[in-house]
């Protein structure tokens, strides 16, 4: 009898299994749905919210008194003051040194100000103050956000880069911190209101970000991309590469001359690269292989997205299979069209101090509440890939490092630090006497591995107007 | 004063659901005689939930309409299910319970949307309410339903048909046609005639010939509402159409080949098409397109995300940013306000409807109910899906309604009247076990005879 019921019941589930797997089916999606929904709130809500176009933010700004942002040691860069009678002005303590970087907050955002905006609109207060304040009817106090700005560091770039035009990034090799980010011309944050219409329609771009934005010529600082193209050729040695530098190289009626005529004499590579001899890197412009350069500058991140999260520039370079012998030989030296953002050579650069390893540009350290007793969220030091194998990075190193002892950058010789890199003079008009100064490098020293890119625009050679910029950096950063 | 308040009861707002939602799912399967006291408990959440959010309504808008409209509804509530308690004792009352909640959050929401569709939506569903009350007494008594399978496909087809050609545009779709100035949408009524057909016709015979007979009418519907651009109801028919092919003939590999098809269709429109390479384009990068295609996308994900866990709280957010946020996009003015949290628990009442119908075709006996029980189940479920999902951008939006919810008097008379279809599918159920213990009884009594 009791087997019977058993049975009975198997049949039972047995007809109505499909019943079952419908329910199964749905039960699945739906899960699938709801975990969706949650990971979207949990992990990706943050991002997609600080949008411009989110007008619920600026219902926000109704009810919090926005947050300030700090520098690495504590220093306040930027802070709201609210008055009296109920007013609110946001304050900049270091006026126009910070000013792309930390960014503007009236007449659209930009910078960190955009960047963290939604955490500077959040209060994460002490839970009884907010009940109070909602009580009061008074409004709450933002989160602060602590950035990787070093204030010295800013100063001595923006003091370094003086009156010219240009841009000056400062970034750990390690950990991808944004230590110091400058471009001029600058404004101060404060008048953007006041001044809203002569800034916003200055010809020179004074609100522009040069350092992120801005698309110049590289000139020499591209040699060292050749450089690696033509070692990758080679397994990574150079010793049959001989030069003679006689000033100028010529290939039907077109000339690339030395810069101000200087005359190398025999080169062996790695002195073509640190005297930045025009012709040796002409010359062996044209013998690359056009397939593997492509390819190799695809890895270095030109014509590509960057892991960066203020608003920036693609770098542009391209190999055609058209271009001619003249234009590849322009190309090698860093001529022709190709353009790069000062951030870019930066990180590649810092990819070369880190064995190869690219570290994500990082600005923001944490969000703490207004008290700074309550750390909210930590922002995580993030690795970005190899762009370059570590044995390609240690050649480069050295490569680099001659530049310094025997080459165009030997202004940098220090007993406290090692320093590297690569100089550029790069020509930007058909007056060939206009040129814009860049270096990008690295030292090391008894603290962190510090890169420095800067650009100068116009002012003459790298050596004479960008080298000592970096100089001056690395001098206040390892007395 | 008021934000402490409207702050406050946002969390007592998401645990009374969440209390309610629990004891929902806890009630499902448990027997009769177990769910008074439960059911009581239920109402009680319910009628808080109703009373606290009506309550901040008022308190942030100061608009008087809101009291007299919040009684409007509580009288509406009561007399309905006293009606339904006094005409079917044996009823499903938590599927009554669930439906007045989603009505409920519906008439919340809209109210903060628009005052003016608010009570237009709650005059529809008590006309609603009305011609579907003796619904589940029909399908209890009605014999002959399964006897004209062949006029519910014909009738769906010509219904659709004059969509197609007589429809008006709107959205780049054709949905609506309008008679008399009553605007009406005869794809939410076609989804029960179809629904009818398919099953009846399988219930019938099993045998391929059978099969490619209704399928090739079935996908000529599906066809229909593909070119009146109607996506969303083209994806439905089809998914219930395969749940039933499935449970009818107990085939999983025609559920497959239905699949893969519909794959298949659905990648060549989307080769073909550019209002379907739009919605894609909007799902997989909105802020891409922010200014235009992805708008609607990225101002729902605006409002779900910056609303977080708990909601700005009711009157606080800016869900009228979000294009069509009454209709398709309801959902996120729930999340945006109502927070994420209540919102996931509106999601698992959902889910306990469709166990509960799932549960009733499980339970009957006749084959016949069993698709149909089946087929409404999963119609519901998956429009729930699918409205949701294009919400969230977990799939491409398809523009279609929440149920009972969303604003408009095609698709809420449409649940009303699934509803009342698979309470009268319940209370045949109920007639069942009675008429087996019945028989078994006689036996018994006969066996003593003897």
């Amino acid at each position: 009898m009791k087997k019977a019921k058993g049975q009975k019941k198997k049949r039972k589930s047995k007809v109505n299994r499909e019943y079952r797997n419908v329910m199964l089916l749905f039960t699945g999606l739906f899960a699938l749905m709801v975990g969706y929904l949650i990971y979207f709130q949990a992990v990706k809500s943050r991002e997609t919210i600080n949008n411009s176009y989110n007008a619920r933010l600026e219902t926000f700004e109704e009810q919090t008194i926005r947050g300030s942002i700090l520098a690495r040691d504590g220093q306040v860069l930027a802070y709201t003051q609210a008055e009296e009678d109920g007013s609110e002005r946001r304050v900049y303590p270091f006026g126009a040194a910070f000013a792309h970087v930390v960014g503007y907050s009236q007449y659209g955002k930009t910078g960190i100000e955009e960047l963290g905006n939604f955490q500077l609109l959040t209060s994460n207060a002490f839970f009884t103050e907010r009940l109070i304040n909602e009580l009061k009817g008074q409004k709450n106090r933002g989160d602060s956000l602590v950035t990787t700005l070093d204030v010295d560091l800013q100063m001595a770039a923006y003091e370094a880069l003086g009156n010219h035009r240009g841009a000056v990034i400062v970034m750990e090799a390690s950990t991808g911190n944004v230590r110091a980010l400058v471009s001029k011309p600058d404004f101060n944050p404060e008048e953007i209101v006041s001044k809203w219409s002569l800034l916003s329609s200055s010809s020179d771009g004074v609100l522009m970000n040069r350092a992120t934005q801005g698309l110049y010529p590289p000139g020499s600082v591209f040699k060292t991309v050749t450089l690696l193209q033509y070692l990758r050729e080679h397994r990574l040695m150079a010793d049959g590469y001989q030069y003679h530098c006689e000033g100028k190289i010529t290939e039907g009626d077109f000339s690339i001359r030395c810069y101000r005529g200087s005359q190398h004499g025999d080169l062996d590579l790695k002195e073509a690269y640190a005297k930045s001899c025009n012709g040796a890197f002409a010359d062996l412009g044209r013998t690359l292989d056009a397939e593997g350069f492509r390819s190799l500058a695809k890895e270095l991140l030109f014509d590509s997205e960057l892991p960066l999260n203020l608003p920036y520039s693609k770098s542009l370079f391209q190999v055609k299979e058209e271009d001619t012998e003249a234009i590849r030989m322009m190309k090698a030296i860093g001529q022709a069209d190709t353009l790069v953002t000062p951030v870019h050579m930066a990180m590649l650069m810092s990819a070369v101090a880190n064995d190869g390893v690219l570290m994500t540009p990082r600005l923001l350290d944490r969000t703490e509440n207004y008290m700074g007793d309550v750390v909210v969220e930590r922002y995580p030091i993030e690795e970005y890939g190899p762009l370059i194998s570590m044995d390609e990075a240690t050649v480069l190193q050295d490569y680099m490092r001659a530049v310094v002892v025997e080459g165009t950058a030997s202004k940098l010789q220090s007993e406290q630090y090692t320093a590297a890199g690569k100089t550029g003079t790069a020509e930007y008009s058909s007056d060939k006497s206009k040129s814009h100064a860049w270096f990008a490098g690295y030292a090391e020293g008894e603290k962190e591995t510090l890169v420095v890119c800067v650009i100068v625009e116009g002012a003459g050679s790298g050596s004479e107007y960008a080298v000592p910029v970096a100089k001056k950096i690395w001098d206040t950063y390892y007395p | 004063m008021v934000n402490l308040i409207t702050e406050l009861s946002k969390y007592v707002m998401t645990l009374l659901l969440a209390l309610y939602t629990l004891l929902g799912f806890w009630l499902v399967r448990k027997p009769e005689e177990e769910k008074k006291a439960a059911l009581w408990q239920q109402d009680v959440f319910f009628l808080w939930l109703h009373l606290l959010g009506n309550l901040i309504l008022y308190l942030n808008t100061l608009n008087e309409k809101v009291i007299g409209f919040y009684a409007a509804q509580l009288i509406f509530f009561v007399i309905f299910l006293t009606l339904q308690h006094l005409l079917y004792p044996k009823s499903d009352k938590l599927l009554n319970h669930n439906m007045l909640l989603f009505l409920s959050v519906g008439f919340l929401i809209l109210s903060r949307l628009s005052f003016d569709k608010a009570t237009r939506q709650f005059e529809l569903a008590v006309l609603a309410a009305g011609l579907t009350f003796l619904i589940p007494w029909i399908i209890r008594k009605a014999g002959g339903l399964r006897r004209l399978s062949w006029f519910y496909g014909a009738a769906g087809l010509v219904l659709l048909l004059a969509v197609l050609v007589a429809g008006q545009l709107s959205f780049g779709a054709k949905l609506a046609i309008t008679v008399h100035e009553i605007t009406f949408q005869p794809s939410e009524l076609v989804k029960i005639l179809f629904i009818f057909f398919s099953a009846g016709m399988l219930y019938e015979s099993q045998e391929l010939r059978q099969v490619i007979l209704t399928t090739v009418l079935a996908a000529a519907h599906v066809l229909i509402l593909a070119l009146s651009k109607d996506l969303g109801s083209a994806l439905i028919y089809f998914v219930t159409y395969l749940v039933i092919l499935y449970v009818a003939t107990k085939k999983p590999l025609y559920f497959l080949m239905g699949l893969l098809s519909g794959s298949g269709a659905a990648l060549v429109a989307w080769k073909v098409f550019s209002h379907v390479q739009t919605r894609v384009l909007a799902w997989s990068d909105p802020f891409s397109v922010i200014e235009k295609e992805g708008y609607q996308v990225s101002q729902s994900l605006f409002a779900i995300g910056t609303g977080s866990w708990f909601g700005l709280g009711l009157g606080h957010g800016m869900p009228y940013k979000i294009p069509v946020v009454e209709e398709d996009f309801i959902f996120a003015a729930i999340a945006e306000e109502c927070g994420v949290l209540f919102a996931v628990f509106l999601i698992f009442v959902y889910m306990c409807c469709f166990y509960m119908i799932i549960n009733i075709a499980i339970c009957l006996k006749d084959p016949y109910y069993k698709l149909i029980a089946v087929g409404l189940g999963t119609l519901t479920t998956f429009q729930v899906f699918l409205s949701i999902g294009g919400v969230i951008k977990f799939i491409p939006s398809t523009g279609v309604t929440l149920p009972f919810i969303s604003y408009g008097g095609s698709s809420l008379l449409g649940m009303f009247l699934i509803w009342a279809v698979i309470q009268g599918m319940y209370l045949k159920r109920s007639d069942e076990v009675a008429g087996n213990e019945e028989g078994k009884r006689t036996k018994k009594e006969k066996k003593k005879q003897s």
